[in-house]
């Protein structure tokens, strides 16, 4: 079969498939040998492999023309959800469309980082300080609004995959500076608007101890979880730490822990690699992009998927505060593998196209 | 690329990549720090790690070891181990709570308290666990329930094993009692030694053997999940029960000791002068240990700290007496070790006694005065006068050094905590409380009266050397400890205390004939339990002032009241040639050694030596007129 014919990466397609048959081993071992569980995920990897294949046919001039529309879309959906949320009293972040629950914040994870790409491949970079106002304005309030949800995690991300196409787009080192000195006087100000939980999570990251049955508990009992992994693993379907419910949330967001303690050092550098694998992939595909729009996009792309894995496993190692993001491929359920694989698609169609256009 | 406008291509590139490169750099020292993170956890803190997950995961669930039993010499049980039931529930296993509740109902009885207690619970607790229905259910319950058991899921019939002293109040004195270990005795054991067990010896044998008693602590390694929720069981170590105890007490004896001590608050020793094994150890009154195992209601323990006759205190070896006449046993064979002494000379007796240059009178129990007695006629008709000038002669010095080696003022090592010393004075004793030592105090040392006190465990040590030779054993109750499992007998070995140092063996036979005569002749101050007793019987009896007499006053026994009356003493062993038990015993505000003290001994010794339980005869013979 020729994956170039089908605008596939064959570098980027064979990584992902081979984090996709780890992920279902991995999934089946954290859910406590749930059969059901499994084949949910792998429906949903199916899915995502479906989504990647579309996707990646589509020419990447498609993708910067409809920027602007998928943005406005994605911020009216944003609106729904906060109405939604503000009727029905509480955290609010699904869309029920009646056969699928579906979350509009995931959809921002592509559509801040297109946008922005598109916003500022208009005019010369490195963009002037008026256009990077406006684009930091357009990645800044979809993010507060997935905050209001609240959801941290994506909040974080669709903020930080804004953030590396304004980086990448030559923002000046001297803006930069401006800007990290603001954020260093607000932050007191921020943390005073943190929820107490939220608060919380970062107390914990630095003395997990303090409240050992509390907020430190997750920290503390994944720790134990990797660290007795050690350097081989206890092997498959022997994490204690997850099938004697220890560890909480093993097969969603803490399902590396139950990977590393499974598989030891060796199998979780084995993992780490495929990631940076991906992740370096992307980034060469965003140095051979031709144009401004596709290279911004494809580095911002490869690069929030490694901000998604690192503050995944840098949490769950006890380096990070719990923020609730999943390890992307891994962690069973939710929609985010959707918009993982559609972005991988994006990045595949950079890729072929360009390689076609040639 | 359609609608972009033409643009510094070559510029945007470099810059592009210049920031690619910057993020690239980034990115590898993040991953970095996350490789040696991995590395720092699972190798370098792998061991700590790995640790905390076993621990997660198993938890070692102690079994409590059933605790030594103590019995006495023939077998007879003083402390036992009885079975508390307790009815539980799991509420996971019951699929109708209501009905369950209304069948369980009919089989034991279930009060309104118990059940909201359970309901409590039952809202509190996790589902899997096991709440408490019903405790200490009788055994009658427990037994219906066992029978309709199988019928039933989620009910559960708990055994738990409580201390119980089935003689109640039964030589409580020397047993003690277990009770609920407190917040102080849980910072002082071994926490590993007492995980999981829930009393601790607070008194008495239980106090003192609490490690031969105490057994191994078993336990199941469960492996548990994050609920608790047990899953199965990864090991067992079972548990070792503690060493059973018999002692050398006759719980027989010992009641008679009591029954013939009755009301009356006093003491008795019986001891094998050749071994120090203790026979009897009484103190009355007595109470029921049982309470305080548990954990004793305030209103009770307060009655019993408030009753004037003091049952708590440990007369036999706290009680601590003026040892009276008494103390002519041992300072008559003092005399006859004295250089010189001459136990013939007849000495004049007038009645009273006084130092010279003094115009204190030291008066002699016997009005009038005994007349010219010797040293035998002084012991046997227990003349005051005569001991009075043998102190004098002696000096406090003197006494000390011949009594030190009997074990006054000395602890006798018995197997139990907090005995008391007793007081031995002397000049150098009362200087180191400042005081001074006054001649007089010398001449009523020679009657035991003053400053120097015994008790009644001493007395009947004492008393035991005269009978071996002089050579005093440490008294001691337990005769063996035995492994409830392997049988295995460790005999308790006598010890020797002291040896009695002696010029003349002779002298000790002579005092052993003047201290016989005590009993047996008909001007001795025992031949009220002496005369018609068939084996030979050497003793002394004593009467220890309460309240002092003043000078020129006479006391009355009858116009003082019961408190201040005089304690009755009576120090004894029999029979005399092959000594086989020496007794003391002690009656507060009895009155008169004689017709108090000495025939509860001549009941003791009866007992042992002619295996006899009546009334001893002496009770039926008035006092006679040599009543000391």
């Amino acid at each position: 079969m020729n994956l170039e014919r089908l605008h596939l990466d064959k570098t980027l397609f064979a990584a992902l498939l081979g984090m996709a048959a780890i992920s279902l081993f991995v999934v089946y071992s954290a859910s406590a040998r749930d059969l059901d569980a499994t084949l949910g995920h792998l429906l949903r990897l199916l899915l995502g492999f479906g989504v990647l294949l579309a996707v990646a046919q589509i020419r990447p001039e498609f993708y910067e023309r409809w920027s602007p529309y998928l943005f406005i879309a994605g911020m009216l959906l944003l609106v729904a959800v906060l109405a939604l949320g503000v009727i029905g009293k509480g955290a609010q972040r699904w869309l029920n469309l009646g056969f699928l629950r579906f979350q509009p914040a995931e959809i921002m994870k592509l559509a801040v980082p297109m946008m922005l790409s598109w916003y500022l491949a208009r005019k010369n970079l490195p963009p002037s300080l008026g256009r990077l106002a406006i684009a930091f304005i357009l990645m800044a309030v979809p993010a507060l609004m997935i905050i209001k949800q609240p959801d941290l995690g994506t909040a974080l991300l669709v903020f930080g995959a804004g953030t590396f196409v304004l980086f990448l787009g030559g923002m000046r080192w001297r803006v930069i500076l401006t800007l990290l000195a603001i954020v260093a006087v607000a932050a007191p100000f921020a943390w005073s608007h943190l929820h107490d939980y939220q608060r919380q999570r970062i107390f914990t990251l630095f003395d997990p101890e303090a409240d050992p049955l509390g907020t430190g508990y997750h920290t503390i009992q994944s720790m134990i979880a990797v660290g007795s992994g050690g350097l081989y693993g206890k092997g498959w379907l022997n994490s204690s730490q997850a099938h004697l419910d220890y560890l909480p949330e093993s097969s969603t967001d803490f399902i590396f822990a139950v990977f590393a303690e499974e598989f030891g050092l060796i199998g979780s550098l084995l993992l780490v690699a495929i990631y940076v694998l991906i992740v370096a992939r992307g980034m060469l595909i965003a140095y051979l992009a031709k144009d401004s729009y596709t290279r911004l996009l494809a580095g911002s792309l490869s690069l929030t998927f490694f901000l998604y894995f690192f503050v995944n496993m840098g949490m769950v190692t006890g380096i990070l505060p719990i923020v609730g993001i999943p390890l992307p491929m891994m962690s069973y359920g939710g929609t985010s593998i959707v918009t993982v694989m559609a972005a991988f698609g994006i990045l595949m169609s950079i890729q072929t196209h360009r390689k076609i256009a040639e | 690329m359609l609608n972009i406008p033409i643009k510094d291509h070559f510029r945007e590139t470099r810059l592009f990549n210049a920031r690619l490169s910057v993020i690239g750099v980034i990115v590898v020292t993040l991953i970095f720090a996350l490789v040696l993170r991995l590395a720092y956890l699972q190798v370098f803190a792998h061991r700590h790690y790995e640790t905390l997950s076993q621990a997660n995961r198993v938890k070692p669930i102690p079994i409590q070891p059933p605790r030594g039993l103590i019995l006495d010499r023939n077998g007879v049980l003083l402390a036992q181990n009885y079975p508390v039931y307790t009815l539980e529930i799991i509420p996971e296993q019951v699929d109708d709570m209501n009905s369950l509740l209304e069948e369980l109902g009919r089989l034991v009885n279930l009060n309104e308290a118990d059940l909201r207690n359970f309901q409590k619970q039952l809202r509190e607790r996790p589902r899997f666990e096991n709440l408490v229905l019903r405790s200490h259910l009788t055994e009658e319950e427990a037994a219906r329930l066992a029978v309709k058991r199988t019928y039933f899921s989620g009910v559960e019939l708990e055994a738990r094993l409580r201390r119980h002293y089935p003689l109640g109040g039964l030589g409580v004195h020397f047993l003690g009692y277990v009770g609920r270990i407190n917040e102080q005795e849980q910072e002082q054991v071994d926490k590993a030694a007492y995980r999981g067990i829930e009393y601790i010896g607070k008194l008495g044998l239980e106090a003192s053997y609490e490690k031969t008693l105490l057994g191994q602590v078993g336990f199941e390694k469960v492996e548990t999940n994050a609920h608790g929720r047990s899953l199965r069981i990864l090991e067992r170590i079972a548990p070792v029960a503690g060493k059973n105890i018999y002692l050398s007490i006759d719980a027989r004896l010992q009641a008679l000791a009591e029954q013939t001590l009755g009301k009356r608050r006093g003491a008795v020793i019986a001891m094998e002068p050749a071994t120090g094994a203790i026979l009897a150890f009484v103190s009355t009154p007595t109470y029921d240990p049982n309470p305080f195992v548990q954990g004793i209601d305030p209103e009770s323990y307060d009655a019993l700290l408030k009753d004037p006759d003091k049952p708590l205190i440990n007369r036999a070896l706290n009680g601590q007496y003026s040892p009276g006449s008494t103390i002519k046993a041992f300072l008559g064979l003092a005399a006859l070790e004295q250089d010189g002494f001459d136990p013939n000379r007849p000495v004049s007796c007038p009645g009273w006694f006084t130092l010279p240059g003094s115009a204190h009178q030291f008066r002699d129990w016997k009005k009038g005065g005994h007349g010219a007695v010797n040293l035998h006629d002084a012991v046997v008709q227990s003349c005051d006068v005569y001991f009075y000038k043998l102190a004098v002669a002696m000096n406090i010095d003197g006494m000390k050094r011949f009594l030190a080696p009997f074990g006054f003022g000395k602890k006798t090592g018995v197997d139990l905590f907090n005995e008391s010393d007793g007081i031995l004075p002397s000049p150098e004793w009362k200087a180191a409380r400042k005081q001074v030592w006054y001649p007089g105090e010398t001449v009523i040392t020679g009657i035991g009266q003053g400053s120097i006190l015994v008790t009644p465990l001493q007395l009947a040590d004492a008393m035991s050397a005269l009978a071996n030779q002089g050579v005093r054993m440490k008294p001691q109750l337990v005769r063996a400890i035995v492994d409830a499992k392997t049988q295995a007998r460790r005999e308790t070995e006598p010890v020797i205390a002291t040896q009695i140092p002696l010029k003349d063996r002779r002298n000790l036979e002579i005092q052993i004939q003047n201290l016989t005569d005590v009993v047996h002749t008909n001007r001795g101050t025992a031949y009220g339990i002496g005369h018609n007793s068939p084996y030979k019987i050497a003793g002394k009896t004593g009467t220890a002032q309460v309240k002092t007499v003043a000078q020129g006053q006479s006391y009355s026994e009858k116009a003082t009241p019961e408190r201040f009356r005089d304690h009755a003493l009576f120090v004894s062993f029999a029979p005399v040639g092959d000594p086989k038990v020496a007794v003391s015993v002690i009656v507060e505000n009895g009155g008169h050694g004689s017709s108090a003290a000495a025939p509860i001994a001549r009941k003791v010794m009866d007992y042992l030596l002619l295996g006899k339980t009546a009334a001893p005869p002496g009770e039926a013979k008035p006092a006679t007129e040599n009543d000391e």
